[in-house]
């Protein structure tokens, strides 16, 4: 089913205008919609974000990539990532994978993230660096 | 709410290199959070967070939670309650006052995790209080697949809410909180979408009572 009504939704961002197709469990996405809804691009080593690249597991390959479609609820079970499909709505949502982000806190550095304050000035952890950081949740509720 | 508190510590600390980052779990955003901001009117970095992404990225489930970060970077102390204990599970609700020996209680423990952060600017990794690596990775919490998923499940809610949704929202609000019930975090922040009053009322502490002996919150380890 051709659909341009498709919303994904990856780290925690909606991806805008992206033409994509749903078909059974699988989400196909052109090479450049790939990359804007997800970061990810297609090289010879393998599914590549930022430093990472993740080579296609033998035997796997068409599952991931049929006629330069990608399939990114297939790349992203590969991944570990969940996916959550609202068929309804027609509304993907793809979380991060638990290994990866227990791999990060293990590492003891401390994530990093960058958040607006009340005026929207954006302020990162990282600026902080050479400081003690107590860095605390709250809430309005 | 503990804005002022954290100023008054952060005035104190500052010439030591010392300085909080307070981060509003809020999916209403500004909307919720600035009159508490305004009020407290911070002079270190006080954050929206919409869609409690310093949650997942620390794996919070709860607030207030802190983690404690050194100079280069590295977490001394993972995620814990900021100073505060169950001891509120005895206030009065109705006219939502602290009996004495409750609002003691609050004030000494809350006083011994400043007095701990105190020590921790002053004496470093020396600190009785800063964690070595081996201790700060086995005292970190880390999700499993089921928690990843009620994330994500929450992240859908969110998106449900903001469009006008919020009965689909409910339903994955409620996955959310079926995946990961010792979420505070999710179950609180679905209840004041529908409803702000809702996440400190008879619903909370219906859930509050629910615990029995099991804590709201974890009692803090070595303070």
């Amino acid at each position: 089913m051709a659909n341009k009504e498709i919303d994904i939704i990856y780290g925690g961002r909606v991806a805008a205008d992206v033409e994509a197709r749903a078909e059974d469990a699988g989400l196909w996405l052109s090479a450049g919609g790939l990359e804007r809804a997800s970061g990810w691009t297609l090289k010879p080593e393998g599914f590549c974000k930022g430093e990472l690249c993740v080579p296609i597991p033998p035997g796997r390959a068409a599952e991931l990539i049929v006629n330069e479609s990608y399939n990114l609820a297939a790349l992203a079970a590969m991944l570990g990532q969940p996916v959550i499909h609202d068929r309804e709505h027609g509304v993907w949502c793809f979380g991060e994978a638990a290994d990866a982000r227990a791999r990060t806190l293990r590492s003891l550095i401390a994530p990093d993230f960058t958040l607006p304050d009340l005026r929207g000035r954006m302020h990162s952890l990282g600026e902080q660096r050479g400081k003690k950081v107590l860095l605390v949740s709250w809430a309005s509720w | 709410m503990d804005l002022p508190v954290w100023q008054a510590l952060y005035q104190e600390l500052k010439p030591r290199g010392f300085v909080p980052i307070a981060v509003a779990f809020d999916s209403a955003g500004a909307r919720a959070a600035a009159q508490w901001i305004r009020a407290a009117n911070p002079a270190y970095p006080c954050l929206i967070d919409r869609r409690h992404l310093v949650a997942e990225l620390y794996d919070m489930v709860n607030v207030p939670t802190a983690v404690w970060i050194d100079e280069q970077g590295r977490i001394v102390r993972p995620g814990e309650p900021a100073g505060v204990c169950d001891a509120f599970r005895r206030m009065n609700r109705e006219a939502l006052t602290m009996p004495p020996d409750v609002a003691a209680e609050l004030m000494a423990h809350r006083n011994a995790y400043l007095d701990a952060i105190r020590d921790w600017v002053a004496n470093g990794a020396a600190s009785r209080y800063a964690l070595s690596a081996d201790q700060a990775t086995r005292r970190m919490s880390t999700p499993d697949d089921a928690q990843a998923r009620a994330a994500a499940n929450f992240a859908l809610g969110e998106y449900f809410h903001e469009r006008g949704h919020p009965r689909c929202a409910r339903r994955y609000f409620d996955e959310a909180v079926r995946l990961r019930p010792e979420s505070w975090n999710f179950r609180r922040q679905a209840w004041a979408l529908e409803d702000p009053s809702k996440a400190a009322g008879p619903e909370f502490w219906s859930a509050v009572d629910e615990l029995g002996p099991r804590s709201y919150y974890p009692p803090l380890q070595d303070i």
